[in-house]
Formats: structure tokens, sequence, C-alpha cells
């Protein structure tokens, strides 16, 4: 895994410079999970789970607050790595590699696998520092490339029309909605083929939530998403396929329209028509 | 008289309280530096900047003194600053949170409470002695360095602490390593925290007499330093020694002196200041 996506970095940064390589070009991304379980010290947060996940579609998690669903989407970019007392096993392969293998390089991974977090958090830099800051530690100076791709994923978010002309300005004096917009251009920049979404839209008001919605929705054409929401609107709205999480289990996986009109279970049940959860 | 009432009469006699105290120490510095105003402010002028020192004290200048002062001050930061950043954002990034690190912690912070003196006694053995640098700049410079360095580690830690880590976590995701991560978000947000720390740790130092007495600083040396091992004396130094004179001559010089050493410190304070506003504007 590690090694197939060096081979990729370095023909987007060597082979074609200046050139923006469209990431539907790129490998799609095909994920497997077998059997995982996750501790935190002694807790068991994820109790033994299997999973298979399409390349270009919209994954969604949903489930009561607690059963696990961050901690199993932190997993697919390894950011559980530096908490202390966790711990994991089983096997999460994406395109076929174990990316939890000894010799996996993670900074290459998070290159491949982007993340949105719950809160906006932009860096307390330019609106453009922070699109270029993924270019910028690959150790890209190339200039002109940067530009075009600050650009290119400025309008991909529709953030470039509001931002055009001051591009300079702190990416923190944006609106919630639009720094949101903003961490997702970030996270296009470097050219993921998956991105990883935690509640994105859960600190926006409705209009930014139907911007970021709206995005996805166009983003899944390329990227592989999987979001986390607590909002069965959103997630019937957006996603192809919906994973119903309790108490550390995967309890339901199926295509959304399943899961919302016939679901298979009487615990999903429960919790999309809002009886617990 | 019911409650509210009653907790009205509290809060207004508290706030009297807190406004007489604050009137009171500000009285007392004014009523000081005005004192020493009086006494130095006419004796100041360029030939007392640059005069070498003498038996006459209408002659005497704090030439070597402030030359001495200034080597201090610029060795030591090129000692204390780097070390001490260094081993703030080791303590604070990468040591491993497990009993030992604890202890660290522990001294640390304890260590910014010992006795200047006590660091001179340490000085003065190790460098002036041990490693044979004698009574010279280089050895008071790192004497101080030592006084200071907990001072710097702590407000380092402090500000690195104060960067939210939902900044970190952005940059891991992106791909970025630790150092790197640490290189262009953690340094920059908390580059104000850390430069307060360091001026008013260095503000500490140029103020310090006690341990560079100890380490062999003189109250009287004909030139000022020319390289980290000549003699050297402080500010601090002559006023202590001017003060300690029979002449009236004298206490106008100390009083001058005062005066310049006052300003240098207020000067470090007001840019420490400005480097904290502007940090805690950055990060909103
Ligand atoms: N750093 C941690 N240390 C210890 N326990 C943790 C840690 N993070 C999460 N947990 C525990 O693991 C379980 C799952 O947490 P997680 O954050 O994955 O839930 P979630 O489904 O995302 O909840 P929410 O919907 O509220 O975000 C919870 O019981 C939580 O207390
Ligand atoms: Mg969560």
């Amino acid at each position: 895994m590690a090694k197939e996506i060096e081979i990729n970095m370095e023909t987007i940064t060597e082979q074609i410079p200046g050139k923006l390589i469209d990431p539907s070009l790129k490998k799609k991304s095909k994920i497997e999970v077998k059997d995982v379980k996750v501790w935190y010290d002694d807790f068991n947060a994820i109790k033994g789970i299997d999973m298979n996940i399409k390349p270009n579609t919209v994954t969604a998690f949903i489930g009561p607050s607690g059963c696990g669903k961050s901690t199993f989407l932190r997993l697919f970019n390894r950011m559980n790595d530096y908490i202390e007392g966790f711990r994991m096993e089983g096997k999460i392969k994406i395109n076929g590699d174990n990316i939890y293998k000894k010799k996996v390089n993670v900074e290459e991974l998070r290159k491949e696998i982007g993340m949105v977090f719950q809160k906006p958090n932009p860096f307390p830099k330019s609106i453009f520092d922070n699109v270029a800051y993924g270019l910028k530690i690959q150790g890209i100076t190339d200039k002109q490339l940067i530009e075009e791709r600050v650009i290119y994923c400025l309008k991909q978010v529709a953030l470039w029309d509001e931002v055009k002309d001051d591009l300079k300005k702190s990416g923190m004096a944006l609106s919630g909605g639009q720094q949101q917009r903003l961490c997702i251009a970030r996270t296009l920049a470097v050219q993921p083929s998956i991105i990883l979404m935690d509640e994105p839209t859960s600190a926006l008001d409705p209009i930014s939530t139907a911007k970021v919605e709206e995005l996805i929705f166009k983003l899944k054409e390329k990227y592989t998403i999987i979001i986390v929401t607590h909002n069965m609107q959103q997630a019937s709205r957006i996603s192809d396929y919906t994973a119903f999480f309790y108490l550390g289990e995967l309890i339901e996986y199926n295509k959304t329209k399943t899961i919302f009109t016939n679901p298979e279970k009487q615990q999903t049940e429960n919790y999309i028509t809002g009886r617990f959860g | 008289m019911n409650n509210i009432q009653k907790n009205r009469l509290k809060d207004q006699i508290f706030k009297v309280w807190g406004i007489g105290c604050t009137l009171f120490a500000l009285i007392l510095l004014a009523f000081f530096i005005g004192d020493i105003l009086i006494d130095g402010i006419m004796r100041i002028d360029w030939a007392f900047i640059i005069d070498l020192p003498s038996r006459k004290p209408e002659k005497a200048g704090i030439y070597t003194a402030l030359m001495g002062s200034i080597w201090i001050l610029f060795l030591t930061t090129i000692i204390a600053f780097p070390i001490g950043v260094a081993a703030g954002v080791y303590l604070e990034e990468y040591s491993k949170k497990n009993r030992l690190s604890a202890i660290l912690e522990i001294n640390i912070s304890n260590l910014a409470g010992v006795p200047s003196i006590i660091y001179g006694l340490l000085g003065l053995e190790v460098f002036v002695r041990i490693m044979g640098l004698g009574a010279s700049v280089l050895a008071g410079s790192l004497t101080l360095s030592l006084l200071i360095l907990p001072i710097i580690i702590v407000a380092t830690r402090e500000a690195i602490k104060a960067v939210p880590k939902s900044i970190k976590d952005a940059s891991y995701a992106l791909g970025a390593s630790k150092w790197q991560t640490i290189w262009n978000q953690v340094l920059p947000a908390s580059s104000g925290g850390i430069l307060t720390g360091v001026i008013l740790a260095l503000s500490r130092a140029v103020g310090e007499t006690a341990p560079l007495i100890v380490v062999g600083a003189l109250a009287y040396v004909p030139f000022a330093p020319e390289s980290p091992m000549d003699d050297f004396s402080v500010l601090p130094i002559q006023i202590f020694n001017w003060i300690s004179r029979p002449q009236h001559g004298f206490i106008e010089n100390a009083a001058a002196a005062i005066i310049i050493l006052l300003l240098i410190t207020f000067i470090m304070n007001g840019i420490a200041v400005y480097f904290r506003n502007k940090w805690q504007k950055k990060l909103k």
C-alpha cells in the first residue's frame, strides 16, 4: 500500500509538473475491514467489525452517541495512533494492503486518505496558505502548481467567488460554513482518494449545511467518502450506503434506501425512527 | 437589609479595598521612581554612558558595566534560548508521559524557585573551577542561562499547551510528520508565548546580581569585555558598588545607572507585552 502510494505521489509531483491530476484517474480505493477490535485501555470500544466499502460511494455511519463511529472512522487514516491506551486488532485493507502492517508509512497513508473534522479547524494562517499547506509539507515548491491547485480546490468547494479577493486574509476570519469548506478544500489539495468526514455539518447553520451536502454529492464522482452523521435526513439524502453502529458493533449495513425503508433489524428501525438513541 | 443589599454592600467594600491596594502599590512605585529620577536624571548624558569607571564621581561612567550587561544578555540569549525552547518542545511533544517525566516536570518548576545565589555557587564550581573558564563573561552567561532555563522551559510548555489540538490533528491528517507539525503549526502558533517567556526571563537575567558576584564578576574593570573570556562587570554590580561609597556624587551616579537599568527592563517587558497581545489575537 505505502509503496503504491509513493509511486502515485511521484507521478503527480515529478512527471506532470504544473499540471493538475484528476483524482478520478487515480486508482480506485476499495476498503476491506476484517474482524477489527479496538480498546482504550480496558474499554472495548469496537467489538469485531467486518465491512467492505466500494469505491466512489458515500457511506454514512450512524448510531447513538458513544457507539464508536468516530473511533471506527479514525482507524482508516490511523488518527487513533496518538491516543494513549489505544490498541487494535484485525485488518483494514485498502486496495488489498493492510494499513496496520508495520512497514506502512503513516504520513503517505494520510495523503491518500483525507479527513474533515466536526469543528471547522482552519490553521491560523492565510486562506491561501491553508489550502497550500498539504503541498508545502510534501516539499512542493513549484509556485505555479501550488497556485493552480489552490484555485482549483477553492473552486471545487464553491468558495472561490467568496474569497478570491482576499486570499491573504486569515482562514480563521471566515464564517463557520466558509471555514468548513476551506477545510474541505485543504483536504482536496493533497488529492486523496478517500475522504473521511466526522459530523462535518454539525457545527453549521442550515444554509452552510446544504452547501456542504451539495459538495459531498459532487465529490462522490471522484472520491470515496465516509461520513459520520447524527442527522438521519442527511444520511438518507447524501449516502449510497448506511452503516448502523450500536455499542461498538456493526448492527446493520446496507444500501441507504433499504436501511431507511426496510431495515432488517428492529434496533435499526428503532434508531432511525427516533425511538431511542 | 435583605440579601441582595448585603451582597451589594460586600461588593462595594471589596471594590474599594481592591482599588486601595492597587493605588498603594502604584504610589509606592511612583514615589520610588520619582525619587530616583530627581537624584539621577540630571546626571545622564552621553558622557555618562561612554565614560570608563573613575575614582572621581563626576568623571565616572557606566560604559564597562553597560557593555558587560549587553555581553551577558547576548551570550545568555544564544545559550538559553535554543536549549530552553528545545527542552520545552521535547517535554511537551516527545517525552512519554510516565513517572520519570512527571518527576522531571515537578523539578523543573521547582528549579524556577531556587534562590539565585545557589545558581551562583553551582556556576562557580562547574564553570569557573572545573571547566576552567575563570571569572569570565562566558562563565557568568552560562550561570545565568542555568538560572533562566527553567523559566523558558515552563513558558515554552505553557505556550505549546495552548495550541489547540484541532490544529495539530488537521496537520497530521494532511500527511504532515510530527516534526513538520511542530515546525509549521505548533511553533508559529506558540511563538508569541515563547518569546514573551524568553524576554521576561532575560529581563530577570539583566537584573541579577548575586550569582554574578559569586561567579567572580568585578565591581571595577578598567575596560569593557572584548571576548567571552574577558573579566566583566554588570550594571547592578556597578550600582551596588556606587551606592556603598560615601561621596554624594556616587549616589547620583547610582541613581542615574538605576534609571538606565530600569529603562532596559521596561523596554524588554514592553516588547514582551507586545508579543503576548499579538499572539493572543492570532489564536483569537
Ligand atoms: N481517547 C479516548 N480514551 C478513552 N475512551 C475513549 C476515547 N475516545 C473515545 N472513547 C470511548 O469510546 C467509545 C466510542 O467513542 P466515539 O467517540 O468513537 O463515539 P461516537 O460514536 O463517535 O460518539 P459521538 O456520536 O458522540 O461522536 C465511547 O464510549 C468513548 O467514551
Ligand atoms: Mg464522534
